[in-house]
């Protein structure tokens, strides 16, 4: 089972790094969702994977049921989920506005922080 | 509900006694910040009363964080673990020297560069909510500083950012949109990465407790000849961290972003968060997996060297003086690096002095500028001048802030240098400490050539006349940061104890250890 | 996206989803739901009645500026781990009190109340980000709520 998870990590990843080598914004941001999720899938598999018997310790006993899922990972994928969604929206607008005032998406095409026809330093006094 | 709990022994699980009032100091500097942040988002019309509560709270934040740097040096490291349940369970935050006097530098940074923005910040940035953000930037910082449980650390990293995303985009000016996107992309791929090695750390160690962690290292590399997962962890964590400090070659994301913003803004960012990526880098490496270091450390100082070295050069080429000043805080990443390759006592203290030292001068570095430029109207070096004869004052604090970060005595920017020197030199590495006086030497030229034509030349175009002239609230933190540089470099005993103290902490992690398991508990 | 039949059923839609959204808040505490679930819901109801009716509607119907119900939430979160400093029980512990509310007894925590914080804070920030993205670029207001 977890080969099959490490595997799908692994065509998440690929998808990701490809998705984000490219020179366009919207494609670079859907990598980095990509990426998000991939992590995600990545936290719950090295949380060990286990059956159908939730992490809930009833009412009569004082320990957890033999086999009981790993609540952990879930925890920490919740936050992980709470952030990357917040960050892909606040990254969406930003994009969009970037669009908006730059007139592209293409990260070749920004050039406005960093002029490339920039003068160099006084060389003498 | 209340009823069933009570034939369960809590005590194998939850804290049962009240926790001293002294506890509190390590939770209280970052739920300060978070509820003052609160409040300014609350009250986001009434931008008048912004700056005096902000203030307010940046001062109450250096009495408490120099409060906790009392508590934790006089009596060992503060930890307090939250919801009442016992470590590793529960999420604790713990302050040692090292994270408290880094929490207590950051804090006054931030009061005096607060104090700064009264002048820089106009109508609209606060109505953005400038101050808002800064307070959770803060948090973000005294949070990472105090945290004592990796993950956390990653939440808090992500508070940081997500502040610092609005202070960069404060103007909405194209440039800075632009410069927030590729900031922004690139700092999210760095944490994902660090969110990829908490992933493994938690399937190799079964704890994020960084107290438990230090615990079990030893454990889990005697378990197993195989050295394969804990380097790679060491690895993946050296690679984010370098990615959020800024260091070769991951670091193109600050020469494109740091002058872009208001230069309140640029201060705060030179002078805290890439400190913020050296402190994890420092924590992790240094603390927790310091036999994986050691391995990696011809790697970290390759990366070191080139930092430093490629950092000055870029600094020697630009001409716009915030773009020049965003090298010269790269420079200082390569040196704090060159402190954690080498991994000695020395090296270490070295490390963090280095860090403090730069905390408070690249701060102090990008306000200066950005009061020059503001007197005379630009950021080029090639049309800036004649700041000598308009403001002498200033000009007089600024060539101290220009030596200190230089290294040059008799200003603190000496002291770090030469025990990374000496650290160097006592391993054998000629080709460090070659890089470390190098560098140095190219960043001495570079500033050099800014004072020497911004100040003392008389202005090329004799434009300007109109700016006015410094008060209070740009002179009082400029003076401040020059009088702690001075008086740092001239009797630094205190501060040389101390980052000496927070690297024995590092070392022998057993103090930290204790505050966090106070009986020992192995659960 | 501004037909006859969105424009009618969305203040009905909007309606439902906001009372379903403080269904799922108060169910979080022992059953599938919570603040940010909860909050989500919220948020895209007023999504959906800014497509419906423009983003100007959503800002009036809610009074508040997002972000300013953002803060109350976040400020409502602290304040709930803060109050185990009076209790003198560790930083964030959950503290509980049952009033009789008309013969019925009402369990009442800073959990729960830390997890409204948490929906406000969810509703405040996506709508200020759903408004944001709604806003036509033309009218000029993009530029206040692009900041965040």
């Amino acid at each position: 089972m977890e080969v099959l998870f490490v595997a799908l990590i692994g065509l998440f990843f690929t998808a990701a790094v490809y998705l984000m080598l490219s020179k366009f914004t919207i494609r670079i941001l859907l990598g980095i969702v990509l990426l998000g999720n991939g992590v995600n899938l990545l936290l719950f598999t090295a949380g060990r994977i286990t059956r159908e018997v939730p992490p809930i310790i009833p009412a009569d006993t004082s320990t957890l049921a033999a086999g009981a899922a790993n609540p952990l990972p879930q925890a920490l994928i919740l936050t992980a989920i709470v952030i990357s969604f917040s960050f892909f929206a606040f990254l969406l607008v930003l994009t969009w506005r970037a669009f908006e005032e730059l007139g592209t998406d293409s990260t070749d095409e920004m050039r406005l922080a960093e002029p490339l026809d920039e003068p160099l330093p006084p060389m003498g006094y | 509900m209340a009823s069933s709990f009570a034939s369960i022994d809590l005590a194998a699980a939850m804290v049962t006694t009240a926790p001293a009032l002294s506890d509190w100091l390590v939770i209280l500097p970052t739920a300060l910040m978070i509820l003052t942040g609160a409040t300014l988002m609350m009250i986001r019309k009434s931008v008048r009363l912004h700056a005096v509560i902000a203030i307010t709270a940046l001062a109450l934040l250096v009495v408490l964080d120099a409060l906790l740097l009392w508590q934790v040096s006089t009596r060992g490291p503060v930890s307090m673990t939250m919801g009442g349940w016992l470590p590793p369970f529960g999420i604790s935050f713990t302050a040692d020297i090292f994270g408290a006097v880094m929490a207590l530098a950051a804090a006054i940074a931030a009061l005096l560069a607060a104090i700064y923005s009264l002048r820089d910040i106009d109508a609209s940035g606060l109505r953005h909510g400038f101050f808002a953000f800064l307070m959770l930037l803060m948090a973000g910082v005294s949070g990472a500083f105090l945290t004592g449980d990796i993950f956390n650390l990653y939440v808090w990293f992500e508070v940081l950012l997500i502040s610092s995303f609005g202070l960069l985009i404060l103007g909405s000016e194209p440039k800075q949109i632009e410069g927030a996107l590729k900031y922004a992309i690139l700092n999210l791929i760095g944490t994902t990465l660090f969110l990829i090695t908490v992933g493994y750390l938690y399937a190799i160690f079964g704890t994020l407790n960084m107290a438990d962690i230090a615990r079990k290292a030893g454990s889990i590399r005697g378990m197993t000849e195989d050295a394969a997962p804990l380097m790679t962890l060491t690895a993946l964590f050296v690679l984010a961290f370098c990615m959020k400090a800024a260091a070769f070659p991951v670091n193109f994301w600050l020469p494109a972003s740091y002058h872009t913003p208001r230069i309140t803004v640029s201060a705060l960012f030179g002078g805290l968060l890439t400190k913020v990526g050296i402190y994890a880098l420092i924590r992790v490496t240094i603390m927790l997996l310091p036999v994986e270091r050691e391995a990696l450390s011809l790697v970290i100082a390759t990366s070191a060297v080139l930092t430093m070295i490629l950092g000055a050069l870029g600094a020697l080429a630009q001409n716009d003086l915030r773009r020049m000043v965003g090298y010269v805080v790269i420079v200082g990443i390569g040196n704090m690096l060159a402190g954690v390759a080498i991994g000695s006592s020395v090296a270490v203290s070295g490390a963090i002095l280095y860090a403090l030292h730069s905390i408070v001068t690249m701060t102090a570095l990008y306000l200066v500028l950005g009061e020059a430029g503001r007197l005379t109207g630009t950021f080029e070096l090639s049309r800036l001048g004649g700041l000598w004869g308009r403001a002498p004052w200033f000009s007089a604090g600024s060539l101290a802030l220009v030596l200190a970060a230089s290294g040059l005595p008799p200003f603190s920017g000496l002291w770090p240098k030469i025990m990374l020197l000496k650290a160097s030199l006592d391993i054998g590495a000629w080709w460090l400490a070659a890089a470390i006086l190098v560098s140095a030497f190219l960043v001495t030229l570079a500033l050099a050539r800014v004072f020497l034509l911004a100040y003392w030349r008389p202005a090329p175009g004799g434009e300007g006349e109109a700016a006015t002239a410094t008060d209070w609230r740009t002179a009082l933190p400029i003076g401040a940061l020059a009088t702690l540089v001075l008086v740092f470099g001239l009797y630094p005993e205190p501060l040389l104890a101390l980052s000496q103290a927070a690297a024995d902490g590092l070392a022998d992690p057993s103090a930290y250890i204790r505050s966090v398991f106070p009986g020992g508990l192995v659960p | 996206m501004n037909t006859l039949i969105l424009r009618t059923a969305a203040p009905v839609i909007t309606a439902l989803m906001l009372l379903f959204s403080v269904f799922v808040l108060l169910r979080g505490h022992n059953e599938p739901g919570g603040g940010f679930i909860g909050g989500l819901i919220a948020a895209s109801a007023l999504a959906i009645f800014g497509i419906a009716h423009g983003p100007g509607a959503v800002q009036r119907a809610i009074r508040f500026h997002p972000m300013a119900i953002a803060g109350a939430g976040l400020f409502l979160a602290t304040m709930s781990g803060l109050a185990s400093l009076i209790a003198g029980v560790p930083f964030m512990s959950g503290l509980w009190v049952y009033p009789d509310i008309l013969g019925v007894e009402v369990p009442l925590s800073t959990v729960m109340s830390f997890d409204i914080g948490v929906y406000l804070v969810v509703v405040g920030a996506i709508t200020a980000i759903a408004l944001a993205l709604e806003t036509e670029p033309e009218n000029g207001s993009a530029h206040d709520e692009g900041s965040r």
